[in-house]
């Protein structure tokens, strides 16, 4: 089988006064057409850039990225993003925002009655119909984020890449746009890679969790399978013995093998054994 | 009725007293409001008065509120008096050439414009036509500039030093040069505007441009990354990312610095055409100056709390204009 997007030896490096600074470096990830992955890690451990590198926002230092055949050079609509903070344009009520997504996507190739349709189409898949003609100063934190997905939806992208999605959510609304989310992937089937701290959220929504490990030279630690049964009901799962148990492996990783040194503890101090560790890595 | 009134903010609560509703409060709010300004006013002229009063110049006692109260008077009846001198000479000329044409129906009337003084109010009209011609031109050259420098960090490298040098630079020091290039370059026989009138206009350009470029550049240059992704996500050209995304975000900076700028024009504007010599409210306090007579202090007075009040009302129209073109009705305007 032929992945739809490969990730081969992806690193990057940042310059800074003090030389470069290496953030990822041998990145390897094969995903397949219809697959939700979720990339989780303590936070600066460097999943957002590997998320930029593959939308086109970073340039990969070495390595690089195929999509459908294709390398990877620049951002473009077949690879939509949902940005944390729903990145719509405050001057553009919902309706609009996806209309320029969608005039610029489908110029030339949809008629202005099916580009309306389809506007109209993605809004309601995200249940937004009823408020596409407010602004987003109008409407709720989590119906913001619904008209980011509608958006990135709405280009019809190959990959679509949350980033942290539903990160500054309250609880109970997170897990309603989790529930819209699985609806969506079901119906559409689309291949989306995610990026969250919420080990629940990447049980729930996965077919493959990818952990990364902490930066500097950060790359992927391990990637676990989720085999539960969709569609997924996050009740039923509640005291599922699988479901908890990959929740066990996650946290594990996450707190046990790759326990994030304390933030408490004075800068300096925090940093220089993780950069032996690394330089130790390379040699 | 009702709708009208709630309009006009200040004066919802003398509207609430009059319905007798939250008559305390409203009374209060009423004193806040319009008391406590009024009261600051009235200080104000009250020390003013004593002032003047113990201030003797050559050409009398400094006016105080009473003789420019009188001088604006006088200023309005000499316009009055010099429009009605017009009209009678318009009639005048009219009655005649009917005269001479049915005398002679061969007779081409010739018309004649009347060459009376400009009144204070020509000078008030004059100066604003000038200040409005200079502040437009200023703002069709720095809006666009300031998008262009506010997307490339390079060419705001490259324009900084440039600007933060001619930003300071005072009228008075262009205008000797603006006047000979204008004698230069503005050659013909028939101006359709006097020479002074484009001497002050791009005297007031050239000290009203960098607010706006500066401003300008500031609001599309600190547009939020996110924005700036989504433009790169959708693969936005150049036009359509200066259209969709860079204009309508930077709205209210380029309204800071347009403000900047028109008040900056106004300040400009009366030190230009006291040089220049271009008829409007800065050669008016000169002429009165030169002029000497015991009015004149009293007169310059009364220009100098006209110049206030337009400069005040010209402030509040750029802002009512913001209101109607910004998205962000929430900021705080002031």
């Amino acid at each position: 089988m032929n992945p739809l997007l490969e990730l081969t030896q992806v690193g990057i490096e940042f310059p800074t006064p003090k030389g470069p600074f290496c953030a990822l470096q041998n990145v390897n990830l094969k995903i397949a057409k219809g697959e939700f992955i979720s990339l989780i890690g303590h936070s600066g451990c460097g999943k957002s850039t590997v998320l930029n590198i593959v939308a086109g926002l970073y340039q990969a230092t070495t390595g690089g990225v195929v999509l459908e055949g294709k390398e990877v050079n620049e951002p473009g609509p077949e690879r939509a993003v949902v940005f944390q903070n729903h990145s719509l344009l405050p001057w553009l009520t919902a309706y609009q925002n996806v209309e320029l997504a969608v005039q610029q996507v489908f110029k030339g190739k949809k008629s202005k009655a099916e580009m309306k349709a389809w506007i109209e189409h993605n809004l309601n898949l995200v249940h937004m119909g009823h408020a596409m003609h407010n602004r987003p100063d109008e409407i709720s934190g989590g119906m913001k984020q619904r008209v980011g997905i509608a958006r990135a939806l709405s280009m019809e992208p190959s990959v679509l890449l949350l980033d942290e999605p539903f990160g500054a959510l309250d609880a109970l609304t997170r897990a309603h746009l989790q529930d819209s989310l699985m609806e969506i992937q079901k119906d559409l089937n689309s291949t989306v890679i995610m990026i969250t701290h919420d080990v629940d959220e990447a049980v729930l929504l996965s077919d493959r969790i990818v952990m990364m490990t902490n930066g500097p030279f950060a790359t992927v630690g391990e990637i676990l399978d989720i085999e539960l049964e969709r569609p997924r009901n996050r009740i039923q799962l509640a005291d599922d013995p699988t479901y908890n148990k990959y929740r066990q492996q996650v946290l594990s990783f996450l707190y046990e093998k790759q326990r994030k040194v304390d933030d408490s503890m004075p800068a300096e101090k925090a940093k220089e054994p993780e950069k032996e560790q690394a330089a130790e890595k390379v040699a | 009725m009702n709708i009208a009134l709630s309009n006009i903010a200040w004066l919802e609560p003398f509207v609430k007293v009059a319905k007798g509703e939250n008559v305390a409060q409203n009374v209060q709010l009423i004193t806040k409001t319009i008391g406590i300004p009024l009261v600051g006013i009235l200080v104000f002229l009250m020390l003013w008065s004593a002032a003047a009063n113990s201030i003797d110049t050559s050409l009398g006692k400094f006016p105080g509120p009473a003789q420019v109260l009188e001088q604006s008077k006088n200023l309005l009846a000499e316009h009055f008096a010099e429009r009605e001198r017009a009209e009678a000479f318009y009639q005048r000329q009219e009655e005649r050439n009917a005269q001479r044409v049915k005398d002679d129906p061969t007779y081409v009337p010739k018309i004649r414009d009347y060459t009376g003084k400009n009144t204070y109010i020509d000078q008030i009209i004059t100066s604003l036509v000038t200040v409005l011609s200079g502040f437009l031109l200023a703002s069709i050259l720095a809006i666009p500039l300031g998008i262009v420098i506010g997307l490339s960090a390079n060419l705001h490298a490259a324009f900084n030093p440039v600007i933060q040098i001619f930003k300071p630079v005072s009228p008075l020091a262009w205008l000797p040069l603006v006047t000979m290039v204008v004698s230069a370059l503005y050659v013909t026989d028939d101006p359709v505007v006097p020479k002074s009138f484009i001497t002050s206009v791009v005297t007031v350009m050239l000290c009203c441009l960098w607010p706006t470029v500066i401003n300008t550049a500031f609001g599309v240059a600190t547009i939020p990354k996110d924005l700036v992704n989504v433009s790169q996500v959708l693969r936005l050209n150049w036009i359509t990312h200066v259209r969709k995304i860079a204009i309508p975000a930077s709205i209210p900076m380029v309204f800071t610095g347009l403000r900047l700028s028109l008040s900056i024009a106004w300040m400009v504007l009366i030190a230009a055409e006291m040089l220049a010599q271009n008829p409007g409210l800065g050669k008016f306090v000169w002429d009165e100056f030169q002029n000497g007579s015991s009015d004149s202090l009293g007169r310059i007075m009364v220009a100098i709390i006209t110049i206030g009040l337009i400069g005040f009302f010209l402030d509040r129209v750029m802002l009512r204009i913001q209101r109607s073109v910004s998205w962000d009705k929430s900021a705080t305007l002031r």
